[in-house]
């Protein structure tokens, strides 16, 4: 299915969040994800299915004033 | 002073944008003595991962970190930021910023109520990027928070401190309520005259990363803010119009 990912139309085979963030390098990062805009705690990824068109962002750790 | 029931006895907070380099910030970092700095979320993509490096940096440091919601415009966008914020940096603390306008990045005030009111209620600890507007901060209490951090000057823009009168008004309304100087701030004299007004720390980032030497720089606002800080320990002078001579006049000769 493709989704968009941190703004970038993407194809993914995993239906589940926890399996597509490991399908798209994320196995072991400290990263938060939010699903339309909606927060996706950690615990939550792997009974949360994805959809086509799917808005998905993957937020890291990054410098901040 | 106390944030949130957690003793620090540094009163600079530093960010971490904008530096040469990662070395460059982790010097900058020690050479400040500091013991809070700020940090963010952003896109990661997962062949670059630069945020798994900067974790690594900042964990290393062994400093405190307090997460911010930079860039967002939004009630929603500052929540979803913050929530994410709390779960990657394993912290409750959040800067929380609702900014309303580009040029000047001037808070959203009212947005910034509402998100550090849902934010409070959700067990987060809210250091809201604010005006000095007393009304405003009264109501930035009403919601649950008990630090508030207004401006200096616009982020970024090194300007110092705009508003003097409308500073030291917050300072003697609010005389129990942590205050701390949050942007604008330029030169090192900046944050002294913050200290001297009577807030209790200052949070900078920008003129210790864009100084010629960040090191030296981060010195410097250490050595100022803990000159500013004991001169308002030592009580002041008051200012006056006229001159007053300092040297006795009773037993000046007469020589004309």
């Amino acid at each position: 299915m493709k989704i968009i990912v941190n703004g970038q139309s993407l194809d993914v085979t995993a239906p589940l969040l926890d399996a597509a963030l490991a399908e798209l390098g994320f196995r072991e990062a400290r990263v938060a994800t939010a699903l339309n805009g909606t927060f996706v705690p950690e615990p939550a990824r792997a009974g949360t299915r994805l959809g086509d068109g799917d808005r998905l962002e993957i937020l890291a750790p990054m410098q901040g004033g | 002073m106390q944030l949130y029931g957690v003793d620090i006895d540094s009163r600079l907070l530093l960010g971490t944008a904008r530096y040469p380099s990662p070395a460059m910030l982790g010097d900058a970092v020690r050479a400040s003595g500091t013991e809070i700095i700020t940090v963010s979320l952003r896109r990661e993509a997962g062949c670059d991962q630069h945020g798994q490096a900067f974790w690594k940096l900042i964990r290393d440091m062994g400093v405190r970190v307090l997460p911010n919601t930079a860039g967002c415009h939004t009630v929603n966008e500052a929540v979803t930021t913050a929530q994410m914020a709390r779960e990657v940096f394993d912290t409750n603390w959040i800067k929380l910023e609702v900014l309303g306008d580009n040029d000047t990045l001037c808070p959203n005030v009212f947005g910034l109520v509402e998100a550090a009111r849902l934010l409070s209620e959700d067990g987060f600890d809210v250091f809201p990027y604010t005006t000095e507007d007393l009304i405003v901060a009264e109501h930035l209490l009403q919601a649950g928070c008990q630090v508030l951090m207004p401006w200096g000057a616009p982020i970024g823009t090194g300007m110092g401190l705009n508003n003097v009168y409308g500073l030291r008004t917050m300072r003697a309304h609010f005389a129990d309520v942590p205050l701390i100087i949050d942007a604008g701030i330029g030169l090192p004299s900046h944050a002294a005259h913050a200290m001297e007004l009577g807030f209790d720390a200052v949070l900078l980032n920008t003129a210790v990363a864009k100084a010629g030497d960040p090191v030296a720089m981060a010195c410097a606002f250490a050595q100022a803010i803990e000159a500013g800080s004991m001169a308002r320990s030592a009580d002041p002078m008051e200012a006056r119009d006229m001159a007053s001579p300092s040297t006795p006049v009773l037993g000046t000769a007469s020589l004309a």
